[in-house]
């Protein structure tokens, strides 16, 4: 297995209701196979689609970039930011 | 956030010129009256990429030292929830990098921003952001 850390921030942490998860996926894994786990664990999440990007290992992922997953990985789900 | 202390924190000898900017919570958004607002950084990354911000501008132009500090938490109307105080020896380099510096932490730091209303509350989106998606 697969073991990655989740972070949840802004309206994505408001949604799903917790600032952090362990997901546990299938060897071989990306972050679209992430997401749809995201998904279905945290079905609220769905007003964030498309409206977000990932980092990984706190490198922001493009829009459409898939990357293949490994145990230890910090993913991020980012909603537009806002600072400043 | 101590204007004073990050204008010390950028002050030296060979620095004739110290450029600063604050981001202070507005009483309004569209004409409707802002209560506060409350900020959330993914702290790490935020400060991982604040150093990288930092360091660009010193290669864009020639600087003689920079500071940034950026709050999380609840900033009432009227305080500031971020700044920013660069020096160099020229005015022109401290001023154009300061301008920059906000421009890049709006587009690239993972921070975000709720505002919040008597009537409700919402998460902002910088067009900065949208614009390098």
């Amino acid at each position: 297995m697969v073991d990655v850390t989740v972070l949840f921030f802004a309206r994505s942490r408001e949604l799903s209701g917790t600032s952090e998860a362990r997901i546990s996926l299938q060897p071989g894994s990306t972050t679209k196979t992430l997401m749809q786990q995201l998904l279905s664990q945290y079905p609220q999440l769905e007003e964030l689609q498309g409206n977000f990007v990932f980092s990984l290992n706190q490198e922001y992922l493009g829009v459409d970039e898939e990357q293949q997953l490994k145990s230890g990985d910090e993913v991020a789900v980012i909603p537009p930011i806002s600072g400043g | 956030l101590d204007q004073a202390r990050y204008v010390s924190l950028v002050s030296e000898p060979a620095a004739g010129a110290i450029a600063t900017f604050l981001g202070v919570t507005r009483d309004n958004f569209q004409g409707k009256a802002t209560q506060r607002l409350e900020y959330e950084a993914y702290v790490p990354m935020a400060a991982r990429k604040l150093l990288e911000l930092c360091q660009q501008a010193c290669g864009k132009w020639q600087l003689c030292r920079m500071a940034v500090a950026h709050r999380t938490g609840t900033v009432l109307v009227g305080e500031a929830s971020v700044i920013i105080a660069v020096s160099s020896a020229h005015r022109r380099e401290a001023l154009e990098a300061c301008h920059w510096a906000i421009d890049e932490l709006k587009a690239t730091i993972p921070i975000w921003k709720k505002e919040v209303f008597e009537d409700g509350e919402v998460w902002k989106e910088n067009e900065e952001w949208r614009q390098q998606q």
